[in-house]
């Protein structure tokens, strides 16, 4: 889709003839206003609005993000191809949207707890690119130090990538009951897919944050497959933004950067005063396979790939509505996509050049206090010693 | 689900006559209490002093705990330390562990460790792998604890030892009191540590009576982990035990000093980390191992005791196999005279003792 640019409008005081909606500043916006695919809703009155302001500020900031994870996604697939990142590697590339929204919506306080799609998330909640493909390649810049991997990393109010389809579903309802157990009006964002949506511990950690009013936004990015089962398949009930039962749900279009914004500032507000959880359904697509080693095309066709990446890109709309409505030039984008390629060009050198960790750190962190005098070796005759490295922020 | 079950008679006599005569804490005692008191009462002295630690499980609030052993504690602190929740083990489990690595310290409750098979995910790949995962930035500071292993008349789902389970997993610590300085002690540890802990506590003995001494009762009371008691001193065999097999094993013990013969009586406490210098200490003093569990015998806890000792040097100082008493290798029977047999007795420990002395 691609929503219709109402008007724009400028942020400061223009000239008389110059009217609302038209040029300003350089003959570019400062803010522009759109119109969203309307929302679904459970158990809810009212609707996010579905009309949204973008300011140029924001617009640069959003695409910058956007960008960056589909370039670093691209990256990593290559290097994947290259037989550098081993093991289980899955791509975010069309799902940029939801996370690039959702954190939009966020304050510096509010936690954030995903999948093991989690590149992308990991970057937004402050890793650089370096720490995110680092990590992928194994390696000592890797914000895990390398001993995660893609699906382990973690940050400041941001707690992984779990690997474990479903567990983070009751784990951010823990993390977002801290946050009103200390009395702040901080939030958890937990994201599971549809497949997930399944687990029975999703509908438990439902139950259990409705029962306590926890400020818990369960976000379900729908993108069609659970590994290669289509939602119809895996799913008695598709609209995942129902599922909740009892906790009220949105479903929005997910490949609208704004439209997920604005839901989820919704979603923030309706927890941090007190209304207990809420769940957003966010329909999006994923255009790699589940993993590096699915093709994806033995459940869906090719054609439904190139359709969504022609029609439906969350990226390429994007850029559609800012450069349409004079918010962002076209030299500014070239400009920001250079950069970009810039730094995850470096990232990605540095994630084929840098060390792996010392041999030594195999015993490090096993326990922020460890007790056992040191670590058995494969044999008992050489024993290693445990060591801690990392902060261990709840010690 | 589980009820709450009283003890058998016999055991009753077992436990008075243990209490009576053998139980060796410090001189100066000062203060009897049953198991769960001294659990009720850990519990609500670490809530009390810090405000990050809550109560979260089946009916810990209004109920009083399924065994009672967080009576009062709802109507002490409220709502907000002490939480029901649904009967969703792997939901409760998961919150809870979120909220730990999210900087709050909660005690998660079992109903009964058979239970957090539901929630075993959680226990082991979120709690005790984060920290390692993260590359020690997010350590988990947890513990659950409930009623473990054998219990009474309860059938083959209700009664199992967890404790090779989960002290098989790097990144848990398991500990298993018996008494109720062990309660006390490693209860209020595991609480104030910083990293994921399992606290196996067993449902028969809840209803027995200790004596606890002054040191004990202080608010402040710290058993370290890895550090094993020496129950009882002796020099012809030793004896490793755990939980409630330490009552078999210490009345075994007893009945073989009337018999002249003195065994070593090791009360682990922790199971990881394990106190193996210890026990290879007292090997080198009395030249005979028994270990007594009543979990099963495959990658036990005793399993795990012998190889050790395998490993070692100590291994040259047995004057005869190490042996292990441990229940039946059979899901637990509900027939009262079958449960009986599944676990180790005392007429099992005095009879291996005797043999592995040729007495």
């Amino acid at each position: 889709m691609l929503p219709s640019c109402v008007r724009s409008v400028c942020k400061k005081a223009i000239p008389n003839k110059k009217a609302l909606g038209i040029l300003t500043k350089n003959n570019y916006a400062t803010e522009a206003t759109f119109e969203t695919k309307p929302y679904r809703l459970h158990k809810l009155e009212e609707s996010p609005s579905t009309t949204v302001t973008l300011t140029k500020e924001d617009a640069l900031k959003y695409y910058e993000q956007l960008h960056t994870i589909r370039r670093m996604e691209t990256s990593a697939g290559n290097l994947y191809k290259e037989k550098i990142i081993r093991g289980f590697c899955h791509l975010y590339s069309g799902q940029e949207a939801v996370a690039v929204g959702i954190k939009a919506a966020l304050r510096p306080h509010d936690a954030v707890i995903t999948a093991y799609r989690a590149h992308g998330w990991t970057y937004l909640m402050g890793v650089t690119p370096e720490g995110v493909l680092c990590e992928l390649t194994g390696r000592q810049h890797g914000c895990s130090r390398g001993k995660g991997g893609s699906m382990h990393m973690y940050c400041n109010n941001f707690y992984g990538g779990n690997g474990i389809v479903g567990a983070q579903i009751p784990l951010g309802a823990g993390i977002a009951l801290a946050a009103k157990y200390k009395g702040t009006d901080g939030v958890c964002v937990s994201l599971y897919g549809d497949g997930a949506s399944n687990q029975g511990q999703a509908f438990e950690a439902y139950n259990i944050a409705k029962l306590l009013d926890i400020p818990a936004i369960f976000v379900c990015e729908n993108n069609g497959y659970g590994m290669g089962t289509s939602a119809e398949r895996s799913s008695a009930n598709t609209a995942f933004y129902t599922r909740g039962d009892y906790v009220p749900g949105i479903w929005v279009d997910g490949m609208d950067v704004l439209a997920v914004r604005e839901a989820a500032r919704y979603a923030v507000n309706h927890c941090s005063t007190g209304k207990g959880p809420i769940l957003l359904e966010c329909a999006t697509y994923r255009y790699s396979g589940h993993s590096m080693s699915d093709p994806g095309t033995s459940y869906r066709t090719r054609d439904e790939i190139q359709e969504v990446r022609q029609t439906r890109d969350p990226i390429t709309s994007f850029k559609e509505k800012i450069t349409s409505t004079n918010l962002v030039a076209n030299d500014e984008i070239k400009k920001i996509e250079s950069e970009i390629r810039q730094i995850v060009d470096e990232a990605t050198k540095k994630a084929k050049s840098d060390k792996e960790i010392g041999l030594d750190e195999l015993t490090a962190d096993i326990c922020s206090e460890f007790l056992e005098g040191s670590v058995r070796n494969i044999d008992v005759f050489s024993p290693l010693p445990h060591k801690n490295i990392g902060p261990a922020v709840n010690k | 689900m589980a009820v709450f079950t009283t003890r058998t008679l016999t055991l009753q006599r077992l436990s008075k006559l243990f209490e009576k005569r053998f139980i060796s804490v410090s001189k100066t005692l000062s203060k009897d209490m049953t198991v769960r008191d001294a659990i009720n009462g850990a519990i609500d002295e670490e809530i009390e002093r810090d405000d990050r630690v809550f109560l979260i499980g089946e009916e810990v609030a209004q109920y009083d705990g399924a065994y009672k052993v967080s009576r009062g504690l709802w109507k002490k602190h409220g709502d907000r330390r002490v939480v029901d929740t649904p009967i969703t083990e792997m939901g409760f489990a998961g919150l809870a562990i979120g909220a730990a690595m999210a900087g709050l310290r909660p005690i998660c409750e079992f109903m009964t460790f058979n239970f957090s098979m539901q929630a075993i995910d959680q226990v082991i790949n979120s709690a005790g792998k984060t920290l390692y995962m993260s590359a020690g930035m997010v350590n988990v500071p947890i513990v659950f604890r409930g009623p473990n292993g054998c219990s009474s008349g309860v059938a083959a789902q209700h009664s199992q030892c967890y404790g090779a389970w989960y002290s098989h997993c790097p990144g848990l610590k398991v500990v298993a009191p018996y008494s109720c300085e062990d309660c006390r002690g490693l209860l209020k540890s595991a609480i104030r540590d910083p990293d994921p802990v399992v606290c196996l506590e067993n449902e028969i003995i809840y209803n027995s009576t200790f004596s606890v001494s002054d040191t004990a009762l202080s608010k402040n009371f710290l058993i370290p982990f890895g550090k094993a008691k020496i129950e009882i001193p002796g020099k012809h065999c030793t004896l490793t035990s755990y939980g409630r097999a330490m009552e078999a094993t210490l009345l075994g013990a007893h009945e073989l000093k009337k018999q002249g013969i003195e065994c070593e009586v090791i009360n682990l406490r922790s199971l990881r980390p394990l106190d193996i210098e210890t026990i290879h200490k007292s090997v080198s003093k009395t030249h005979h191992l028994v270990s007594v569990e009543q979990g099963w015998p495959q990658c036990g806890i005793g399993a795990e005791i012998l190889a050790c000792i395998m490993e070692s040097e100590v291994f040259y100082q047995l004057d005869q196999p190490a042996q292990r008493l441990t229940g039946v290798d059979v899901p637990i029977p509900y027939a009262i005279e079958l449960e009986k047999i599944s676990i180790p007795q005392p007429k099992d420990v005095v009879e291996m003792v005797k043999k592995l002395l040729k007495k």
